[in-house]
Parts: C-alpha cells; structure tokens; sequence
C-alpha cells in the first residue's frame, strides 16, 4: 500500500528525516511514537506531499509521488489526513466541511454527499449536529466531525497525527474509540500518538523514531514489552 | 464673528459638482485600487522573490511616500508623457488609484496570511486543488476579515481625495479653495468643505457598519 525507501528530509541545515524505509501493508494500522521533534510529524506530512522532500522514494497505492506524471492531488484524495488541532473550516457548518469535498472533488451530487455525510455524522455518533458550526463543538466532537470529513472521501489510507493530544482528558476516549471502530473495519491506518495503551491495542506494528530515523519497529508486544535498544527503553521509561 | 451664509448659498452650486466629484474619483479610486490591490497582493505572496520584488518596492514607493507628492509626480511628471494638456481629474483619479492599490494589498496579504495555516492544509489533504482551496476555504475567512480595514482605507480615501484640488481638480476642496479665493474668507469656504466631507465618511461609515455585521450573522 505505501512504500517508503531512504526517505530524507532537510529545514536548511538541520536533518529532520535522515533516511526512513518502511512498507505498509493494506489493512495494517501502523503506530508511530518517539520523542517531540524527532519527525514523525515530518514523516507524516511527506506520506501526502504536505511537505516535499529532498530524497528518496514514496510510492502509494502504485503512484510514484516524485514522478511528475503524478497528479498529487489524485492521491490525496486517496490519502485522508486528521490533524492535531481539527483544521475544521470555520465558516462552514459541520454537513458542508463534510461534503464540501466530495462535492467540489469527486463530483458527486450534493444529495449523494448529504446522504454519506449523514451516515458518517452517525457513525462517529455526531448525527445531531449536522447543521451547527465547528465553534460550539467540544474538542472530541470536533475531532470527531474532522475524521468524518476525511473519511467522506472514501480513502484507501487514513493518516493520523496526534489526533487525542489537543482534547481534554475526559474526550480522548470517544475519539480513540470511533479510531478503533475504524481500524477493526480494515482501514490501513498510520497513527502518531502518545496513546500507547491504544497502540498496544490496536496497533500491529509500532515504529519508534529517534533522531529522524526509525530506531525500532516491531509488534506491540515486541517493543513494549522487550525493547531493544537503549533509546527506545529510555523514551518508554518516560512515558508508561 | 458674522457668518456669510449668502456666499455659502452662492457656491452651493460648485459645491454640490465639487462633491459629485469628490464621490466620483473616491469611487474610481475604490474600484481600481482593489483590483489592482489584489493583482499586487497576490503578487507580494509569490514564493518566488525575484517575481515578488516589484510588486514589494511598488507598495514601499506608494506607502512610503506623500500622496501629495505622487500626485504632483503623476500630473506634471508621468502624464505629460502621453498627452500634452493632462486632464487634473485623470491624474487625480490615476494617483489615487496607484496609491490606495499599495494599502489595499497590504490589507489583502494581511487578510489570507492571518488564516490559519491549517486551513489550507485541511483542504489540500482533501485532494482540493490549491484554487478550490482559495475559493471555498481561505478567501471566504479571509475576505470577513479584510471588510473593516477596506472600509477604513475607502474613507481615507474620501478624504485624500481633496489632495487633487492642488492640480486644479474641480472636486469639492477645489471649490472651497476658489470660494476663499474670491471672498477672502476663511470659516465660510472651509468649513463647509469640513462639513461635506464629514457627511461623506459618516455615511460610507454608517453603511460599511451594517455590510459587517450582516457578514457576522
Ligand atoms: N516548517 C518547519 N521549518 C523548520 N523546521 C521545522 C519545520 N517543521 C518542523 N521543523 C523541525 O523539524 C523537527 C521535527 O519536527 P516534527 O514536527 O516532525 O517532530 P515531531 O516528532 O512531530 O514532534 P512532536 O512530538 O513535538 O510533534 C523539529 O526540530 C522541528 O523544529
Ligand atoms: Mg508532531
């Protein structure tokens, strides 16, 4: 589903990703965690081409993203991504910052994306609030609205970054919830998080990344209960 | 201090065209500023510098510089190049227009730099095209936030209009000028003048109010 071979990128003179191969498969929800600044964010954002990079290979669901044949565009309507702090569009009330895409994107009709919308605000157990704007949502719910938005795509992948770490405590729980529903569905997932309870969980394979490199990966079980390098005991030793 | 309203009567004639002039070159100054604010707006957020170098120095020269002076420029300077009798109310109108273009851009690159970077990244992540994105998401935030300093620059604009009366350009200051002119009275002219211009921003004001608020609901 997703390749990603000798990844690099650079801000000027400091090296945030330092080489970063991985392959995800169809269907895996993958968890990535390590230190703040050590690029998973950076990691994320080049799966999508928010941010180029400077070398190496990704290749999504057969398209090269550095092949300028490429409609990057096209991918991302294949790739959802769900931020930390929502992005929901402000002037708009949750039905349209749902259906706005697929409308203007995928050119379904307005009836057509109302009626997934709909089945979406249901799903993430938000069907009563169709019609208000994203400022009187709580933070969950808003989180909530923001992975219906970008599932009303109908994506192949659903990229996740931090999506809990913005909510206050008592929220967290009922978006990690409809993330669980989600990749219970088959959804491949990639998810950068602090929640390592909800990694172990769900997750079939942890990344830990240090330094802009992926230091260890490995099942749930492998890198929480048997870590093997000293960075990634020392960053666990942290935060259980 | 005895007031002459009869003289006042006299000009209420020069006075009332001086106004329709006054209104004429604001709104010239409005329409043609914000388009070409926009052109230079968008071209002040080019990544690239070279491409954003004019358009940068072009707002620097107009800010930075006195109206009056672009105004003397453009009459005596520019536009003897391409006619030999300028027209004052054509220069006028030019200078205004090239100056309220600099404000303008600045309050439209204000406007969609102060959305959230987010809101773009929301939109592109959706598959939109960075033109939908504008459309549907950045301009529509962006352009609520731009409606009070517009407003402000259109009521500058009234005002800085009367600069023109210095190449003779019949709007209201012109006739207020040609009335102490002839009387050599002071309060008579000028304070009429005042008292026009007043009614003029007051009411764009007024009227600027409720396009804000209706957008707020
Ligand atoms: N646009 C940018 N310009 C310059 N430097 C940046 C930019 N974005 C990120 N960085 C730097 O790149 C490094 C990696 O950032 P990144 O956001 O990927 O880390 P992270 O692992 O997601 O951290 P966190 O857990 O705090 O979110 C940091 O040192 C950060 O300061
Ligand atoms: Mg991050």
């Amino acid at each position: 589903m997703i390749q990603v071979t000798n990844l690099k990128k650079s801000y000027g003179s400091l090296h945030v990703l330092k080489g970063i191969d991985v392959h995800i498969r169809e269907k895996e929800v993958v968890v990535v965690i390590g230190p703040s600044g050590s690029g998973k964010s950076t990691f994320l954002r080049c799966l999508n081409m928010l941010e180029d990079f400077d070398e190496g290979d990704i290749i999504i669901d057969g398209f090269r993203l550095k092949d300028p044949k490429t409609d990057l565009n096209k991918v991302r309507e294949e790739v959802g991504m769900v931020f930390q702090r929502f992005n929901l569009f402000p002037h708009m009330t949750v039905l349209d910052n749902i259906t706005l895409a697929p409308m203007k994107v995928r050119k379904w009709p307005k009836e057509k994306a109302a009626e997934k919308a709909l089945q979406l605000l249901a799903k993430v157990g938000l069907q009563d609030k169709a019609n208000v704007y994203p400022d009187s949502l709580s933070g969950g719910q808003a989180q909530r609205v923001a992975i219906a938005r970008a599932l009303a795509m109908e994506p192949k992948v659903m990229l996740f970054d931090e999506p809990t770490s913005a909510l206050d405590p008592e929220m967290v729980g009922e978006v990690l919830a409809v993330m669980k529903q989600l990749a219970k569905e088959g959804m491949t997932m990639v998810v950068v998080t602090h929640e390592m309870g909800f990694a172990r969980e769900v997750g079939d394979r942890v990344l830990f990344m240090d330094g802009g490199v992926i230091v260890e990966e490995g099942t749930p079980q492998q890198i929480f209960d048997a870590p093997q390098h000293e960075r990634t005991k020392s960053f666990l030793s942290k935060v259980l | 201090m005895d007031f002459r309203f009869d003289i006042v009567v006299e000009y209420a004639p020069f006075f009332l065209k001086g106004v329709l002039w006054t209104i004429g070159l604001s709104l010239v100054g409005i329409v043609f500023g914000t388009v070409l604010g926009l052109v230079i707006g968008l071209g002040k957020m080019v990544q690239n510098r070279f491409i954003r170098l004019p358009f940068d120095w072009y707002v620097h020269f107009f800010r930075g510089t006195p109206l009056f002076v672009q105004i003397l420029l453009i009459h005596f300077g520019v536009m003897p190049m391409f006619t030999a009798q300028p027209n004052p109310l054509v220069s006028g109108a030019i200078s205004l227009s090239l100056n309220a273009a600099a404000y303008i851009a600045e309050i439209f690159r204000a406007g969609i730099q102060s959305i959230d970077r987010g809101q773009m990244e929301a939109a592109r992540s959706l598959g939109m095209t960075h033109v939908q994105a504008m459309r549907y998401i950045i301009l529509p935030q962006a352009i609520k936030r731009m409606i009070p300093p517009l407003g402000n620059e259109f009521i500058v604009l009234i005002k800085d209009s009367s600069l023109a009366a210095i190449i003779a350009a019949p709007e209201l200051m012109y006739w207020g000028r040609a009335m102490q002119g002839q009387y050599y009275r002071v309060w008579e002219p000028y304070l009429t003048v005042a008292l026009i211009y007043l009614i003029l921003t007051l009411s764009l004001s007024k009227l600027l109010h409720r396009l804000e608020r209706r957008y707020d609901a």
